[in-house]
């Protein structure tokens, strides 16, 4: 579905993506992680064919977005990071106009747009003006749109930020269905939890470069422990109280309010901990996710 | 933003042709217009009418109808209605194109939805100015029809060329418009088009006076603005004053403008939208 060669965007003389390779398969959901800046979106406006490619070779559904821009973006669906819903138009223009504009005649559009809505659990809404929409359904309306056409393939920038954990629910669970029923999703996303729960693949992106690339899964057990010991300390003290845990792990990370400790074995690094005289403020062992992954391959959280 | 990149040369396939591409957007403008359209009546026909009344009709009543002194016209009525349709068409034209276009890219983000559809940048621009022309064509349709019982125009004829004279000065001024609010990163910029271009164009373009009396210097130069093309060749139409090889300047310089415009229009849009 897609097929990416030594991938490049340069605004001037910054370089968003330096040279990346990704292939996609259809019917998988791939996912692209990293933290804000990464060049995840600069490559999903690639892939979308709206921002042309600086150097390297993109295949697209086997065409080239120079040359057949139009003909691939017939047969994608995009779900911008930002809402660009039509805040004049009611619920169900903002999904019948934007049909007309693939070429769909009136009728497949009235009735695509009715089962949308219907699949969006919005129909109750459909006269409503989207200004009176919540977060939630703003977004679910926003990728209701962007399936208008029946995608090959559906693009995801980012697709919960700024949701509550309730929609955000709601959300996974349609792309979940969307998964089974057979739509190729490319998804990028700066939660790990998300990657986790939606992608059969992803890789890790940081500074414009891919750090790794495989399933949630592969990526963890290649990259992290099995479980992880988090230990808080007071304020300030983590720096100085690493070196004193260091060897009961085999790694340990120090974040600003606490320390991670990584071992296959949690509660016994916790144990040996408190045998030690340490007296942590809280304590939890959990498994490694791939914000775990991710601090491994590059020194700093998602969030930063 | 800045690219390093160029943009193909060729034909893309699955490219639209200029007609699908309107016509794929003719449903949102239809809805754009159904909710707009009374706004528009205020704005395109009731605000000139007053105009009319006030500067023509009463002011008019002070100004001695001599036809050598008013580029052929009997009355001061007569004299004004055609450049004030004209400086209207201009005046629609670009209120349609600055902040509804500053709109869609900023705002509202309607381009760039758009754009993840097959249209490309060339259809939003046809569309959209599809658009603002069927807005002046029927404001100054509207008024023109109204003015007629006025008994300002010489022939029936004249008038109907003179409505396409307005359409074509409109459209000129919507095209270079578009393509500056394109390009323009702050609304702010749009008092200054209004204040220094928009208004003394309406002034000093030979609307509401033969622009003979600003003298030789300011006379040429009122003769290179866009606006007085359209209002010379709206009056001498109207009141069948028509000297062909003048006519044939005006609409020929109106004719280039519309064309260097559309090719502004889609060029500025195309570097705004290129992310």
């Amino acid at each position: 579905m897609i097929s990416a060669r030594g991938l490049r965007k340069s605004f001037g003389d910054f370089e968003a993506v330096k040279g990346i390779d990704v292939d996609v398969r259809r019917g998988e959901a791939f996912g692209f992680l990293g933290p804000n800046g990464a060049g995840k979106s600069s490559t999903m406006r690639m892939i979308a064919s709206v921002s042309p490619v600086s150097s390297g070779e993109l295949r697209i559904l086997g065409m080239d977005p120079a040359t057949d821009g139009p003909a691939i973006r017939g047969r994608l669906g995009v779900c911008p990071q930002e809402d660009t819903l039509d805040n004049e138009l009611n619920v169900f223009d903002n999904l019948y106009i934007y049909g007309r504009y693939f070429g769909i005649d009136r009728a497949t559009c009235r009735d695509r747009a009715h089962e949308l809505l219907e699949f969006a659990q919005i129909t109750d809404k459909a006269k409503a003006k989207v200004e009176s929409l919540s977060g939630g359904m703003k977004r679910r309306l926003t990728i209701a749109r962007s399936l208008i056409n029946s995608p090959d393939l559906l693009l995801l920038d980012e697709p919960t930020t700024g949701l509550d954990p309730q929609a955000r629910h709601v959300l996974w669970d349609q792309l979940f269905r969307l998964k089974q029923a057979g739509v190729t999703l490319v998804i990028t996303t700066h939660y790990m939890d998300e990657a986790e729960q939606l992608c059969d693949r992803l890789v890790v992106m940081d500074k414009g470069l891919i750090a790794a690339e495989g399933s949630p899964r592969e990526l963890i057990d290649a990259h992290s422990t099995r479980e992880v010991a988090e230990l808080r300390f007071g304020v300030g003290e983590h720096e100085a109280l690493a070196d004193k845990v260091e060897d009961l792990g085999e790694r340990v990370e120090v974040l600003p309010d606490r320390l991670l400790v990584y071992s296959d074995h949690g509660e016994e690094v916790v144990t040996a901990v408190l045998e030690r005289g340490l007296h942590p403020i809280a304590t939890l062992v959990r498994r490694s996710t791939l914000e775990d992954v991710f601090l491994r391959l590059t020194g700093r959280s998602l969030a930063d | 933003m800045a690219t390093t990149d160029a943009r193909p040369t060729t034909r893309p396939s699955g490219a639209l042709s200029v007609r699908e591409g309107i016509a794929r957007q003719y449903d949102y403008w239809l809805t754009v217009y159904k909710r707009t359209w009374r706004g528009g009546v205020a704005n395109s026909f009731v605000t000139p009418l007053f105009y009319v009344l006030a500067m023509g009709v009463l002011l008019g009543g002070f100004i001695e109808g001599d036809p050598d002194r008013l580029e052929g016209a009997t009355s001061y009525l007569a004299f004004i209605v055609p450049g004030l349709v004209a400086a209207h068409a201009m005046t629609i034209a670009v209120s349609e194109t600055t902040y509804p276009v500053m709109g869609a890219i900023k705002w509202h983000k309607t381009f760039f939805a758009q754009l993840a559809t097959p249209l490309a940048v060339r259809d939003l621009v046809n569309a959209f100015l599809c658009f603002v022309v069927f807005r002046i064509a029927s404001a100054c349709a509207v008024f023109m029809l109204v003015l007629a019982p006025f008994g300002v125009f010489e022939t029936w004829w004249g008038p109907v060329l003179a409505w396409v004279s307005q359409v074509l000065v409109g459209s000129a001024f919507a095209t270079l418009a578009f393509g500056f609010s394109a390009r323009l990163k702050s609304e702010e910029g749009f008092g200054l088009l209004f204040r220094l271009g928009v208004l003394p164009l309406t002034l000093f373009s030979g609307a509401f006076f033969p622009i003979a009396n600003l003298g030789p210097v300011l006379e040429w130069a009122a003769r290179l603005t866009p606006l007085w093309h359209g209002v010379s060749l709206s009056r001498m139409l109207c009141l069948d004053t028509v000297d062909w090889s003048l006519a044939a300047l005006n609409a020929g310089v109106l004719v280039l403008l519309c064309v260097v415009g559309w090719r502004w229009a889609v060029t500025g849009l195309d570097k705004r939208l290129e992310v």
